[in-house]
């Protein structure tokens, strides 16, 4: 396929896609791998990576194994990352679609809406609703979602006024078809690949804020995630240093990776880039 | 004749994977001091290519793969780009189709134009300022101390080409280069814009290299005539030679093509009235802060005219004449404020939005852009048969229409299958024709439909209109801002100019008598009145 191809011309995003691959292959054979509950007693507290054989990261301050929670923890993060990036897009497109769309008074409530979210700091938000909601893993991931719709928001009403008016949808408009027809089958797909290539940058942020959340001990507590061993290593940071530092580089990993591949995905899908 | 600037065997190479290897093959051309040659040609013929090549601005990946182009005993295929800058715009200048984007928005009209004196010269700041007033007095821009300091978006678009022509001439080039700077212009505005550059030219002695899509410009403007085609020059000579006794086919059907400028004997028109419309207003109303600096423009203005069934309604007018506007007020992309639009005793005015939507199909409309009218993630047959799916027939049945429909336009059954960025500009002008005609519509609204055609094209669509009419009764509105092609396919014609009616009758009396000043001075504004192949729909008139 030619988008494939124009994908596979650039080694950032093969790299990029490699890097995921590898990461996903991390969060399916976590449960192969280490057949045990990550977040049991394996051995004595804070050892060192590469000392033990049978903890190849090391251990933290509760003594559990480093290298299970990395491995569970890549589960967490994506899941967090993938489903809170599709209500944040979800929500984005239906705001800014009717938005784009209808103009007017429409837009200007809509709009104003928005820009009421995005003058409050997102994270700020975040701790508010779960401060409120509570910090279970389904809390976490609706707030993230909840507060990172305002971009693609904006982004696929920019996309739908410039759509909005183009003969092609004016033609589909004298044909008769329903508003609901053009805007989701005559202009989305048109505006999508912009609004697809974002998702990347929403799930690196989504994966982001959950691991800020956890260092602040606010994130669901009962689950392995890189923020939660993060959190974690805080304790010892000055010496134990690694304890921190090995999630860390996951993280770093993932959203690099999350990041290369949305770039690669913008330059496949505009052509008009091609050659630049 | 000794020649100032010459093309020897000229070849310039495409990037691999174009349609085809070479933009330019083999291209050899003169042009004396004091002379115009026009070069003239359909798009992808390589007329512009050429401009681009003399230049030394040709586009990433196109290179120079032989040949000479040589300007005052100098081969400037051989020149470093230091050499070339020193030359361009001192030497050789161009001017460009689009003034508005030829020129910075950011910076005042004299700025720009002093910017070349600046650039190649050593005069004083009060000197540079003494000669662009009197290079925009040159160009008769009317008020130049005004005009110098506007920004390029206060000036019209014939005024920002005066400026650009300002620009090009400020350090009397001995070649002036003139990529279709008429093109995107009214009609008036190009017959003084051309005025213009034959004074300077005369008068100053330059070469212009004149390139245009247009016999009527050619007709008017030229000296000696080169015609392109793919890439070759296929035929060169004076302009008497070539338009009054082309030699090569192709130079004879691209001026066979060019519709004439006299109407067809009239054809009968039905009594009945299909489309009525009357009184019809349309007021757009832009900016302004709470009230304050609000602008009004009355699109259109107390608007009334009829199409009797079976017939062609033309209207024309120049940009801003209201006339696009009126026809998406007739499908109800826009919705007048007042007046009537009767269609089969119904006023669609009056109808609410489901009540509209069930009657859309009765009025169609076809687009000017071949381009942006189809959407690029449908396939063909799907883009035809959307409207009949959307008013209730079943898909299969749906797409067999449409494969129909393909037939019927002229294009092959089984492209239905293809995505519109795979056809022509021309065949993708067919698929809108075919997806319009999908709904059986009583009446067709036809908007610019061949204005982004090339002359040859364009006929073949006018052609096929001609021929649905005939075969299927249609009744069409036609929006066209081209009197030639007006004067072809419409029984009435409606002239329009700032929102209003400003003449109607038949095509024969509007062209042949014209009573008010503005359409007299529409029809003087055609360039190459005399030029023009026989009428291009005999059938019109035999029809009765």
């Amino acid at each position: 396929m030619e988008v494939v191809r124009r994908y596979a011309r650039s080694p950032a995003a093969v790299f990029g896609i490699v890097l995921l691959v590898a990461v996903v292959a991390m969060a399916a054979s976590a449960g192969w791998l280490f057949p045990r509950d990550p977040l049991s007693l394996a051995g004595r507290p804070l050892i060192w990576p590469f000392q033990n054989p049978r903890f190849p990261l090391g251990t933290d301050n509760s003594g559990r194994d480093i290298a299970a929670q990395i491995f569970y923890g890549a589960r967490i993060s994506l899941l967090i990352g993938l489903v809170a990036t599709a209500i944040a897009i979800a929500i984005g497109i239906v705001i800014g679609a009717l938005a784009g769309f209808y103009g007017g008074t429409v837009d200007t409530v809509l709009m104003r809406v928005t820009e009421a979210f995005q003058t409050l700091p997102n994270f700020l938000l975040l701790l508010v609703l779960v401060a409120v909601f509570g910090s279970t893993l389904t809390t976490v991931t609706i707030a993230i979602g909840v507060v990172s719709w305002p971009a693609p928001a904006r982004l696929t009403r920019a996309e739908f006024l410039s759509l909005r008016n183009r003969e092609f949808v004016q033609a589909a408009q004298t044909l008769g078809l329903k508003d609901a027809k053009l805007i989701f089958g005559e202009i989305l797909p048109n505006a999508l690949p912009s609004v697809i290539v974002y998702a990347s940058v929403v799930m690196a942020v989504a994966i982001l804020l959950e691991s800020a959340l956890a260092f602040l001990k606010l994130s669901d507590p009962n689950v392995a995630s890189w923020g939660n061993l993060i959190g974690l290593g805080r304790d010892v940071l000055r010496v134990q240093w690694y304890v921190s530092a090995i999630p860390g580089i996951a993280i770093l990993v993932t959203v690099l990776a999350v990041s290369l591949v949305g770039q690669g995905l913008n330059d496949a899908l505009n052509p008009r880039l091609k050659g630049r | 004749m000794s020649a100032l600037l010459t093309l020897d065997r000229l070849n310039v190479a495409l990037p691999e994977g174009a349609d085809r290897a070479h933009a330019l093959s083999d291209v050899s051309l003169e042009i004396a001091a004091n002379e115009i040659l026009c070069v003239v040609g359909e798009s992808g013929s390589g007329k512009s290519m050429t401009a681009n090549a003399i230049m030394g601005l040709l586009p990433g990946g196109v290179t120079l793969a032989g040949g000479r182009i040589l300007f005052e005993g100098r081969d400037l295929a051989a020149m470093s780009e230091p050499e070339m800058r020193a030359l361009r715009g001192a030497g050789i200048a161009m001017i460009f189709q689009e003034p508005m984007t030829a020129l910075n928005p950011l910076r005042t009209i004299g700025d720009q134009i002093g910017e070349m004196f600046v650039i190649h010269t050593a005069l004083p700041r009060k000197e540079i300022g003494r000669r662009v007033l009197a290079l925009l007095e040159e160009v008769r821009i009317p008020q130049p101390a005004q005009a110098a300091k506007a920004y390029p978006h206060e000036l019209s678009g014939g005024q920002r080409q005066r400026a650009m022509i300002a620009m090009a001439l400020a350090l009397d080039p001995k070649v002036l280069i003139a990529d279709e700077p008429t093109t995107a212009l009214d009609v008036t505005t190009q017959a003084q814009i051309l005025t213009l550059i034959r004074d300077l030219q005369k008068r100053k002695g330059t070469a212009v290299l004149f390139i245009t899509h247009d016999f009527g410009v050619v007709a008017e403007i030229a000296d000696r005539v080169a015609v392109m085609q793919h890439g070759v020059v296929v035929e060169h000579g004076t302009a008497a030679q070539v338009l009054d006794d082309p030699r090569h086919p192709y130079t004879r059907q691209l001026i066979a093509a060019v519709p004439p400028l006299s109407a067809p004997p009239p054809r009968p028109l039905s009594p009945e009235v299909v489309l009525s419309i009357a009184h019809v207003t349309k007021t757009f109303r832009t900016g302004g802060f709470l009230g304050r600096g609000a602008r009004v423009t009355h699109a259109v203005k107390d608007v009334s005219l009829t199409l009797p069934r079976g017939s062609t309604l033309g209207i024309v007018g120049e940009s801003g004449s209201g006339k696009s506007t009126l026809a998406r007020c007739i499908v109800r992309l826009v919705s007048p404020e007042s007046g009537a639009i009767t269609l089969q005793g119904r006023d669609l005015l009056q109808l609410d939005a489901n009540a509209m939507r069930a009657e859309r199909r009765k009025v169609q409309m076809v687009f000017q852009d071949p381009f942006a009218s189809l959407n690029p993630r449908r396939k063909a047959g799907e883009l035809v048969a959307q409207g009949l799916v959307e008013h209730g027939t079943p898909r299969a049945e749906a797409l067999a229409r449409a494969r129909e429909l393909f037939g019927l336009v002229g294009l092959d059954p089984l492209a239905v299958d293809r995505f519109p960025h795979e056809f022509s500009g021309g065949q993708r002008q067919r698929i809108g024709l075919a997806r319009a005609l999908a709904l059986k519509p009583e009446v067709l609204v036809a908007d610019e439909p061949v204005s982004a055609l090339d002359v040859s094209v364009q006929a073949q669509v006018l052609r096929l209109l001609a021929d649905l009419q005939q075969r299927l009764g249609l009744s069409i509105v036609f929006i066209t801002h081209d009197l030639r092609v007006a004067a072809q396919i419409c029984d009435r014609i409606a002239v329009m100019k700032d929102g209003e009616v400003v003449e109607q009758g038949l095509a024969g009396a509007v062209f042949g008598a014209p009573q008010q000043p503005y359409t007299k001075a529409l029809l003087a504004a055609i360039p190459g009145p005399k030029i023009g192949g026989p009428v291009l729909i005999p059938t019109a008139a035999e029809a009765i």
